[in-house]
């Protein structure tokens, strides 16, 4: 459940940018998260839930966008598309590929008033 | 407030932030990306980009952790595996050894008691518990202020053996150099696929209790291939912490990785030193 922590992590980055930025309330919180990031999107959601009371962002809503899965592959020397860490190569089956993005873990926008 | 990093006090950080700050007055709806769905907001809200990672604040400590190693010349590893894999008795085993030859020491997480670090302890090497209460993981916070209770063992090996946990502690750098994985026999080979991220995450695989073998239905060959598929470039180790089987070539990782350590305290120093005999010769002038 380090969901939890990636919670107190945005609400501690909405905290913070309140103070510089001057805002009183969020209103919604944008992030990206990857394709094959270590996070449970539905406990994600719970946990903010949970973290956001008594804060500038109480009755802020999330909206997650996310980023897919993108690899490497060093056999084909393609760009190819990936879900999983375990995912062969779609074009050549291999299993020797870097991955481009799809673990993103970012507080992306926020709209505040 | 801490001294260290000023936790207590929200406007404290040790590190700097990289993000920008726009605000944009135009008006809405717009895409933000292609194939996302279109948002809009009211005309008395303002939106606000971050572009920042959600995990920043704990990498703003694994830098300083890291940096620290760096000057001190610690090899700092993360230990991580399951609950019951027998990480404690595989550090017992290599502290035990390695706590003759340069300085060891343990910092060590769980959600309650100080049983493990009483057990390295007996063997011979510092050890401090973190407990971590309900909380699933390390992070690097937790473990700079575990670092001011122990003697940092300067040119030798800081193992930081996580929760037993294959999910969370993936997520989170502590400033180690190499993050291990330790899988023992008696779990389920396709441990690598069901916890891929934690295998993706590692250098590091120790494959562990296998003077069990005989006795447990564990198909070696398709655990290493499945750890392969996750992570093309993990090294993989077949070990015994108990028979003392294949700790060899565990402890000559280790002591290489040491000794890398040094090389680079050494390399660093001597540029310092170069630097500072450079400025003594222009005030000789």
């Amino acid at each position: 459940m380090h969901e939890f922590s990636l919670c107190e992590g945005i609400i501690d980055t909405v905290t913070t940018q309140a103070r510089q930025q001057g805002f009183s309330r969020v209103r919604r919180v944008w992030l990206e998260i990857g394709e094959l990031a270590n996070v449970e999107l539905e406990a994600l959601r719970f946990a903010f839930e949970i973290v956001r009371q008594d804060t500038t962002a109480a009755e802020a809503e999330l909206d997650i966008i996310t980023v897919p899965g993108r690899a490497h592959c060093l056999d084909c020397a393609q760009t190819v598309p990936v879900q999983q860490h375990f995912d062969p190569c779609p074009l050549c089956g291999g299993y020797q590929w870097r991955l481009v993005s799809g673990t993103e873990l970012r507080i992306k926008e926020l709209e505040v008033d | 407030m801490c001294i260290t990093c000023g936790c207590g006090n929200p406007e404290a950080s040790p590190h700097d932030h990289e993000h920008s700050h726009d605000h944009h007055d135009h008006s809405h709806p717009h895409a933000h990306n292609p194939g996302v769905a279109a948002h809009s907001h009211t005309p008395e809200s303002r939106l606000i980009s971050i572009e920042q990672d959600i995990l920043a604040k704990n990498a703003g400590f694994a830098r300083e952790n890291r940096r620290l190693f760096a000057v001190r010349g610690v090899f700092a590893l993360n230990l991580v595996s399951s609950p019951g894999s027998g990480k404690t008795t595989l550090l017992s085993q290599t502290v035990r050894i390695l706590g003759d030859e340069f300085p060891v020491a343990v910092i060590g997480g769980d959600q309650q008691t100080a049983n493990d670090a009483e057990r390295i302890r007996a063997a011979g090497a510092p050890a401090v518990q973190i407990n971590t209460g309900k909380g699933c993981h390390l992070d690097a916070h937790g473990v700079g202020h575990a670092l001011e209770q122990l003697p940092l063992p300067e040119g030798g090996i800081l193992f930081i053996e996580n929760v037993g946990n294959l999910v969370c502690p993936a997520d989170f750098d502590l400033g180690e150099a190499h993050k291990v994985v330790v899988l023992s026999v008696t779990e389920g080979e396709d441990k690598p696929l069901k916890y891929a991220n934690m295998f993706a995450a590692a250098d590091l695989m120790l494959l562990n209790k296998i003077d069990l073998l005989p006795h447990v239905e564990f198909d070696v060959a398709q655990c290493l291939d499945y750890a392969r598929r996750v992570n093309p470039t993990l090294q993989i180790l077949q070990l015994s912490a108990r028979t003392g089987e294949g700790m060899a070539a565990w402890l000559d990782w280790l002591r290489q990785g040491q000794r890398a350590a040094l090389a680079q305290q050494a390399a660093r120093l001597e540029t310092e030193l170069a630097a500072v005999r450079a400025r003594l010769a222009r005030t000789a002038g």
